[in-house]
Protein backbone atom coordinates (compact mmCIF):
# COMPACT_ATOMS: atom_id res chain seq x y z
CA UNK A 1 0.00 0.00 0.00
CA UNK A 2 1.25 3.46 -0.84
CA UNK A 3 0.17 6.46 1.19
CA UNK A 4 0.89 9.94 -0.11
CA UNK A 5 0.37 13.29 1.59
CA UNK A 6 0.10 15.88 -1.14
CA UNK A 7 0.97 19.48 -0.40
CA UNK A 8 3.76 21.99 -0.56
CA UNK A 9 4.50 22.48 3.10
CA UNK A 10 2.01 24.78 4.71
CA UNK A 11 0.82 24.11 8.26
CA UNK A 12 -2.23 22.13 7.12
CA UNK A 13 -0.08 19.82 5.02
CA UNK A 14 2.16 19.08 8.01
CA UNK A 15 -0.91 18.34 10.13
CA UNK A 16 -2.28 15.93 7.55
CA UNK A 17 1.08 14.19 7.41
CA UNK A 18 1.09 13.84 11.17
CA UNK A 19 -2.41 12.33 11.17
CA UNK A 20 -1.45 9.97 8.36
CA UNK A 21 1.56 8.71 10.27
CA UNK A 22 -0.58 8.24 13.37
CA UNK A 23 -3.17 6.28 11.40
CA UNK A 24 -0.51 4.02 9.89
CA UNK A 25 1.03 3.43 13.31
CA UNK A 26 -2.33 2.74 14.96
CA UNK A 27 -3.24 0.14 12.34
CA UNK A 28 0.22 -1.34 12.62
CA UNK A 29 0.75 -1.20 8.87
CA UNK A 30 4.19 -1.50 7.33
CA UNK A 31 3.67 1.44 5.06
CA UNK A 32 5.76 4.48 4.24
CA UNK A 33 4.03 7.84 4.20
CA UNK A 34 5.35 9.72 1.20
CA UNK A 35 5.18 13.48 0.80
CA UNK A 36 4.50 14.98 -2.61
CA UNK A 37 5.58 18.62 -2.58
CA UNK A 38 6.49 19.40 -6.17
CA UNK A 39 3.80 21.57 -7.83
CA UNK A 40 4.11 19.75 -11.13
CA UNK A 41 3.74 16.36 -9.50
CA UNK A 42 0.76 17.62 -7.50
CA UNK A 43 -0.94 18.85 -10.65
CA UNK A 44 -0.19 15.59 -12.46
CA UNK A 45 -2.11 13.74 -9.75
CA UNK A 46 -5.16 15.85 -10.50
CA UNK A 47 -4.96 17.62 -7.15
CA UNK A 48 -6.08 21.25 -7.18
CA UNK A 49 -6.40 22.06 -3.51
CA UNK A 50 -4.01 21.03 -0.81
CA UNK A 51 -3.51 19.26 1.45
CA UNK A 52 -4.65 16.04 -0.16
CA UNK A 53 -4.39 12.35 0.65
CA UNK A 54 -3.82 9.57 -1.87
CA UNK A 55 -3.86 5.83 -1.21
CA UNK A 56 -2.35 3.51 -3.82
CA UNK A 57 -2.28 6.34 -6.32
CA UNK A 58 -5.94 7.29 -5.90
CA UNK A 59 -6.75 10.67 -4.43
CA UNK A 60 -9.17 10.09 -1.57
CA UNK A 61 -9.53 13.61 -0.30
CA UNK A 62 -8.38 17.08 -1.25
CA UNK A 63 -8.53 20.46 0.38
CA UNK A 64 -8.93 19.55 4.01
CA UNK A 65 -7.07 17.99 6.92
CA UNK A 66 -8.48 14.55 7.61
CA UNK A 67 -8.54 13.30 11.17
CA UNK A 68 -6.50 10.26 12.11
CA UNK A 69 -9.70 8.18 12.27
CA UNK A 70 -10.86 9.27 8.82
CA UNK A 71 -7.49 8.32 7.36
CA UNK A 72 -7.54 4.97 9.17
CA UNK A 73 -10.88 4.23 7.53
CA UNK A 74 -9.38 4.80 4.09
CA UNK A 75 -6.45 2.55 4.93
CA UNK A 76 -8.28 -0.37 6.48
CA UNK B 1 -27.54 47.78 22.66
CA UNK B 2 -23.98 46.52 22.71
CA UNK B 3 -22.91 50.14 22.18
CA UNK B 4 -24.75 51.14 25.37
CA UNK B 5 -23.00 48.43 27.34
CA UNK B 6 -19.60 49.52 26.11
CA UNK B 7 -20.41 53.18 26.76
CA UNK B 8 -21.39 52.28 30.33
CA UNK B 9 -18.18 50.34 30.76
CA UNK B 10 -15.91 53.12 29.55
CA UNK B 11 -17.67 56.22 30.83
CA UNK B 12 -19.41 55.06 34.02
CA UNK B 13 -17.44 52.08 35.27
CA UNK B 14 -14.07 53.59 34.62
CA UNK B 15 -15.22 57.18 34.96
CA UNK B 16 -13.45 58.30 31.83
CA UNK B 17 -14.35 61.73 30.58
CA UNK B 18 -16.94 61.80 27.83
CA UNK B 19 -15.62 63.66 24.85
CA UNK B 20 -12.02 63.06 25.79
CA UNK B 21 -9.97 61.69 22.97
CA UNK B 22 -8.76 58.67 24.88
CA UNK B 23 -12.19 57.61 26.09
CA UNK B 24 -13.59 58.02 22.62
CA UNK B 25 -10.85 55.87 21.17
CA UNK B 26 -11.22 53.19 23.83
CA UNK B 27 -14.98 53.09 23.41
CA UNK B 28 -14.59 52.60 19.67
CA UNK B 29 -11.95 49.92 20.20
CA UNK B 30 -13.87 47.71 22.60
CA UNK B 31 -17.13 48.03 20.72
CA UNK B 32 -15.73 47.22 17.34
CA UNK B 33 -13.32 44.50 18.41
CA UNK B 34 -15.95 42.32 19.98
CA UNK B 35 -18.54 43.03 17.32
CA UNK B 36 -16.19 42.21 14.48
CA UNK B 37 -14.69 39.10 16.05
CA UNK B 38 -18.16 37.73 16.77
CA UNK B 39 -19.32 38.46 13.24
CA UNK B 40 -16.21 36.87 11.80
CA UNK B 41 -16.75 33.63 13.70
CA UNK B 42 -20.35 33.25 12.58
CA UNK B 43 -19.94 34.29 8.98
CA UNK B 44 -16.70 32.44 8.28
CA UNK B 45 -18.34 29.30 9.61
CA UNK B 46 -21.38 29.68 7.35
CA UNK B 47 -19.37 30.53 4.28
CA UNK B 48 -16.93 27.66 4.81
CA UNK B 49 -19.96 25.37 5.04
CA UNK B 50 -21.20 26.64 1.68
CA UNK B 51 -17.73 26.28 0.21
CA UNK B 52 -17.52 22.63 1.20
CA UNK B 53 -20.00 22.10 -1.64
CA UNK B 54 -17.79 23.78 -4.24
CA UNK B 55 -14.41 22.03 -4.40
CA UNK B 56 -12.17 23.20 -7.27
CA UNK B 57 -12.74 19.87 -9.02
CA UNK B 58 -16.46 20.66 -9.36
CA UNK B 59 -15.73 24.18 -10.59
CA UNK B 60 -13.31 22.78 -13.14
CA UNK B 61 -15.93 20.36 -14.44
CA UNK B 62 -18.41 23.18 -14.90
CA UNK B 63 -15.98 25.53 -16.61
CA UNK B 64 -14.52 22.99 -19.04
CA UNK B 65 -17.95 22.49 -20.60
CA UNK B 66 -19.03 26.06 -21.29
CA UNK B 67 -18.10 28.48 -24.11
CA UNK B 68 -15.43 31.05 -23.30
CA UNK B 69 -17.51 34.18 -22.71
CA UNK B 70 -19.98 32.44 -20.42
CA UNK B 71 -17.01 30.76 -18.77
CA UNK B 72 -15.36 34.09 -18.01
CA UNK B 73 -18.51 35.27 -16.22
CA UNK B 74 -19.11 31.98 -14.40
CA UNK B 75 -15.48 31.78 -13.35
CA UNK B 76 -15.72 35.13 -11.59
CA UNK B 77 -18.86 34.00 -9.74
CA UNK B 78 -17.46 30.58 -8.88
CA UNK B 79 -14.27 32.21 -7.64
CA UNK B 80 -16.30 33.56 -4.75
CA UNK B 81 -17.65 30.21 -3.56
CA UNK B 82 -14.72 27.96 -4.31
CA UNK B 83 -12.32 27.72 -1.40
CA UNK B 84 -9.04 29.22 -2.43
CA UNK B 85 -5.69 29.01 -0.74
CA UNK B 86 -2.73 30.74 -2.30
CA UNK B 87 -0.68 27.65 -1.51
CA UNK B 88 -2.70 25.68 -4.06
CA UNK B 89 -3.00 28.49 -6.62
CA UNK B 90 -0.38 26.84 -8.83
CA UNK B 91 -1.85 23.31 -8.96
CA UNK B 92 -5.27 24.87 -9.47
CA UNK B 93 -4.06 27.02 -12.37
CA UNK B 94 -2.35 24.00 -13.95
CA UNK B 95 -5.44 21.86 -13.37
CA UNK B 96 -7.74 24.34 -15.12
CA UNK B 97 -5.41 24.92 -18.07
CA UNK B 98 -4.70 21.28 -18.79
CA UNK B 99 -8.42 20.51 -18.62
CA UNK B 100 -8.72 22.83 -21.59
CA UNK B 101 -10.21 25.80 -19.76
CA UNK B 102 -9.20 28.96 -21.70
CA UNK B 103 -6.56 31.24 -20.17
CA UNK B 104 -8.97 34.19 -19.92
CA UNK B 105 -11.50 32.11 -17.96
CA UNK B 106 -8.80 30.79 -15.63
CA UNK B 107 -7.51 34.31 -15.01
CA UNK B 108 -11.02 35.57 -14.30
CA UNK B 109 -11.23 32.93 -11.56
CA UNK B 110 -7.79 33.84 -10.28
CA UNK B 111 -8.72 37.51 -9.96
CA UNK B 112 -12.07 36.96 -8.29
CA UNK B 113 -10.97 34.44 -5.68
CA UNK B 114 -8.82 36.69 -3.52
CA UNK B 115 -10.63 39.89 -4.47
CA UNK B 116 -14.09 38.95 -3.36
CA UNK B 117 -13.15 37.99 0.12
CA UNK B 118 -15.80 36.83 2.54
CA UNK B 119 -14.12 38.42 5.51
CA UNK B 120 -14.10 41.75 3.68
CA UNK B 121 -17.76 41.36 2.76
CA UNK B 122 -18.78 40.68 6.33
CA UNK B 123 -16.84 43.57 7.72
CA UNK B 124 -18.07 46.00 5.10
CA UNK B 125 -21.62 44.92 5.81
CA UNK B 126 -21.08 45.29 9.55
CA UNK B 127 -19.39 48.65 9.39
CA UNK B 128 -20.94 50.34 6.37
CA UNK B 129 -24.18 48.58 5.59
CA UNK B 130 -25.35 46.17 2.94
CA UNK B 131 -25.28 48.61 0.05
CA UNK B 132 -21.55 49.12 0.28
CA UNK B 133 -20.92 45.43 0.81
CA UNK B 134 -22.95 44.73 -2.33
CA UNK B 135 -21.04 47.41 -4.23
CA UNK B 136 -17.78 45.77 -3.24
CA UNK B 137 -19.07 42.38 -4.32
CA UNK B 138 -20.32 43.67 -7.66
CA UNK B 139 -17.17 45.59 -8.44
CA UNK B 140 -14.98 42.60 -7.60
CA UNK B 141 -16.96 40.43 -9.98
CA UNK B 142 -16.89 43.05 -12.75
CA UNK B 143 -13.14 43.63 -12.43
CA UNK B 144 -12.58 39.85 -12.55
CA UNK B 145 -14.76 39.39 -15.64
CA UNK B 146 -13.26 42.39 -17.42
CA UNK B 147 -9.69 41.34 -16.61
CA UNK B 148 -10.33 37.78 -17.77
CA UNK B 149 -12.06 38.97 -20.91
CA UNK B 150 -9.34 41.45 -21.88
CA UNK B 151 -6.52 39.00 -21.24
CA UNK B 152 -8.43 36.22 -22.96
CA UNK B 153 -8.81 38.32 -26.12
CA UNK B 154 -5.10 39.04 -26.18
CA UNK B 155 -4.27 35.38 -26.77
CA UNK B 156 -1.43 35.24 -24.30
CA UNK B 157 -0.91 31.51 -24.08
CA UNK B 158 2.70 31.96 -25.13
CA UNK B 159 3.26 33.94 -21.93
CA UNK B 160 2.36 31.02 -19.73
CA UNK B 161 5.26 28.84 -18.63
CA UNK B 162 5.54 26.01 -21.15
CA UNK B 163 5.60 23.15 -18.65
CA UNK B 164 2.02 23.96 -17.69
CA UNK B 165 0.77 22.79 -21.08
CA UNK B 166 2.89 19.65 -20.90
CA UNK B 167 1.22 18.29 -17.80
CA UNK B 168 -1.55 15.78 -18.16
CA UNK B 169 -3.26 15.40 -14.86
CA UNK B 170 -5.21 12.45 -13.62
CA UNK B 171 -8.96 12.85 -13.49
CA UNK B 172 -9.80 14.13 -10.04
CA UNK B 173 -12.53 12.80 -7.84
CA UNK B 174 -14.91 14.61 -5.51
CA UNK B 175 -15.05 13.27 -2.00
CA UNK B 176 -18.51 12.83 -0.50
CA UNK B 177 -18.65 14.59 2.84
CA UNK B 178 -20.94 13.92 5.77
CA UNK B 179 -22.50 16.92 7.51
CA UNK B 180 -20.27 16.21 10.47
CA UNK B 181 -17.18 16.41 8.28
CA UNK B 182 -18.46 19.63 6.73
CA UNK B 183 -19.07 21.15 10.13
CA UNK B 184 -15.61 20.13 11.29
CA UNK B 185 -14.07 21.60 8.17
CA UNK B 186 -16.02 24.84 8.63
CA UNK B 187 -15.09 25.09 12.29
CA UNK B 188 -11.46 24.37 11.43
CA UNK B 189 -11.57 27.19 8.91
CA UNK B 190 -12.89 29.57 11.56
CA UNK B 191 -10.04 28.66 13.92
CA UNK B 192 -7.52 28.99 11.15
CA UNK B 193 -8.69 32.35 9.82
CA UNK B 194 -9.55 34.04 13.11
CA UNK B 195 -6.41 32.60 14.65
CA UNK B 196 -4.35 34.13 11.90
CA UNK B 197 -6.23 37.35 11.54
CA UNK B 198 -7.06 38.57 15.06
CA UNK B 199 -3.84 40.56 15.63
CA UNK B 200 -4.53 42.44 12.42
CA UNK B 201 -8.11 43.08 13.44
CA UNK B 202 -7.01 44.40 16.82
CA UNK B 203 -4.27 46.50 15.26
CA UNK B 204 -6.55 47.81 12.56
CA UNK B 205 -9.23 48.76 15.06
CA UNK B 206 -6.67 50.24 17.45
CA UNK B 207 -5.31 52.47 14.70
CA UNK B 208 -8.85 53.30 13.68
CA UNK B 209 -9.74 54.07 17.29
CA UNK B 210 -6.72 56.28 17.65
CA UNK B 211 -7.73 58.26 14.61
CA UNK B 212 -11.37 58.30 15.70
CA UNK B 213 -10.45 59.96 18.94
CA UNK B 214 -7.42 61.97 18.07
CA UNK B 215 -7.20 62.99 14.43
CA UNK B 216 -9.18 66.03 13.32
CA UNK B 217 -12.35 65.24 11.42
CA UNK B 218 -11.42 66.53 8.02
CA UNK B 219 -7.79 65.54 7.97
CA UNK B 220 -8.05 63.54 4.81
CA UNK B 221 -10.62 65.54 2.92
CA UNK B 222 -7.91 67.88 1.76
CA UNK B 223 -5.62 65.09 0.59
CA UNK B 224 -7.99 62.38 -0.54
CA UNK B 225 -11.39 63.92 -1.07
CA UNK B 226 -13.38 63.24 -4.21
CA UNK B 227 -12.24 66.32 -6.03
CA UNK B 228 -8.64 65.14 -6.27
CA UNK B 229 -8.13 63.23 -9.50
CA UNK B 230 -4.95 61.54 -8.34
CA UNK B 231 -6.37 60.17 -5.09
CA UNK B 232 -7.68 56.96 -6.66
CA UNK B 233 -4.54 55.91 -8.57
CA UNK B 234 -2.43 56.89 -5.58
CA UNK B 235 -4.55 54.80 -3.24
CA UNK B 236 -4.28 51.82 -5.60
CA UNK B 237 -0.54 52.21 -6.09
CA UNK B 238 0.00 52.33 -2.34
CA UNK B 239 -2.33 49.38 -1.85
CA UNK B 240 -0.81 47.00 -4.39
CA UNK B 241 2.47 46.19 -2.65
CA UNK B 242 0.84 46.19 0.77
CA UNK B 243 -0.34 42.89 2.06
CA UNK B 244 -3.02 42.55 4.61
CA UNK B 245 -5.94 40.30 5.04
CA UNK B 246 -9.27 42.02 4.69
CA UNK B 247 -9.98 42.03 8.39
CA UNK B 248 -7.04 44.22 9.15
CA UNK B 249 -7.51 46.80 6.46
CA UNK B 250 -11.20 47.53 6.80
CA UNK B 251 -11.18 49.25 10.17
CA UNK B 252 -8.54 51.54 8.71
CA UNK B 253 -10.70 52.11 5.67
CA UNK B 254 -13.53 52.88 8.05
CA UNK B 255 -11.67 55.68 9.68
CA UNK B 256 -10.14 56.94 6.44
CA UNK B 257 -13.65 57.49 5.18
CA UNK B 258 -14.78 59.06 8.40
CA UNK B 259 -12.00 61.54 8.04
CA UNK B 260 -13.01 62.59 4.58
CA UNK B 261 -11.61 60.10 2.09
CA UNK B 262 -14.03 59.50 -0.75
CA UNK B 263 -15.81 56.14 -0.83
CA UNK B 264 -14.43 55.12 -4.21
CA UNK B 265 -10.89 55.93 -3.17
CA UNK B 266 -11.20 53.98 0.06
CA UNK B 267 -12.74 50.93 -1.59
CA UNK B 268 -10.16 50.86 -4.35
CA UNK B 269 -7.42 51.05 -1.73
CA UNK B 270 -8.99 48.09 -0.01
CA UNK B 271 -9.34 46.09 -3.20
CA UNK B 272 -5.74 46.83 -4.18
CA UNK B 273 -4.47 45.62 -0.81
CA UNK B 274 -6.47 42.40 -0.81
CA UNK B 275 -6.46 41.43 -4.48
CA UNK B 276 -2.84 42.07 -5.39
CA UNK B 277 0.16 41.39 -3.23
CA UNK B 278 3.83 40.61 -3.42
CA UNK B 279 3.44 37.10 -1.98
CA UNK B 280 0.81 36.37 -4.60
CA UNK B 281 3.10 37.66 -7.36
CA UNK B 282 5.85 35.31 -6.19
CA UNK B 283 3.48 32.37 -6.32
CA UNK B 284 1.97 33.23 -9.70
CA UNK B 285 5.44 33.69 -11.18
CA UNK B 286 5.71 29.90 -11.12
CA UNK B 287 3.12 29.62 -13.86
CA UNK B 288 3.04 33.05 -15.51
CA UNK B 289 6.01 34.48 -17.36
CA UNK B 290 7.05 37.96 -16.15
CA UNK B 291 5.23 39.77 -18.99
CA UNK B 292 1.95 38.06 -18.24
CA UNK B 293 2.39 38.53 -14.52
CA UNK B 294 3.01 42.25 -15.04
CA UNK B 295 0.04 42.48 -17.37
CA UNK B 296 -2.13 40.65 -14.86
CA UNK B 297 -1.25 43.10 -12.11
CA UNK B 298 -1.60 46.05 -14.45
CA UNK B 299 -5.00 45.07 -15.81
CA UNK B 300 -6.41 44.34 -12.37
CA UNK B 301 -4.95 47.56 -10.92
CA UNK B 302 -6.50 49.59 -13.74
CA UNK B 303 -9.81 47.82 -13.27
CA UNK B 304 -9.74 48.72 -9.59
CA UNK B 305 -8.88 52.35 -10.37
CA UNK B 306 -11.75 52.63 -12.84
CA UNK B 307 -14.09 51.19 -10.24
CA UNK B 308 -12.84 53.77 -7.75
CA UNK B 309 -13.49 56.63 -10.16
CA UNK B 310 -16.92 55.25 -10.97
CA UNK B 311 -17.97 55.13 -7.34
CA UNK B 312 -16.63 58.59 -6.64
CA UNK B 313 -18.60 59.91 -9.57
CA UNK B 314 -21.81 58.08 -8.81
CA UNK B 315 -22.02 57.97 -5.04
CA UNK B 316 -22.40 61.15 -3.07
Amino acid sequence: MKVQVVGSGCAKCKLLEQHAREAVATLGLDVQVEKVTDMTAIAAMGVMSTPALAVDGMVKSAGRVLSTDEIARYLA
Amino acid sequence: MWQRLVDWFVFDAFKLLRGSAFASALDFFIYDTVKILALLVVIIFLIALVRSFFPPERTKRVLEKVPELLGTILAALLGIVTPFCSCSAVPLFIGFIEAGIPLGVTLSFLVSSPMVNEVALVMLWGLFGWKIALLYLASGIVVAIASGFVMGRLKLERWVEEYVYAIHGARGSIEVLSWKARAEYAWGTVGEIVGRVWPYVLAGIAIGGFMHGYAPADLLARYAGPHLWYAVPLAVLIGVPLYSNAAGVIPIVNVLMEKGMALGTALSFMMAVTALSLPEAVILRKVLKPKLLALYFGVVAIGIMLTGYLFNAVIR
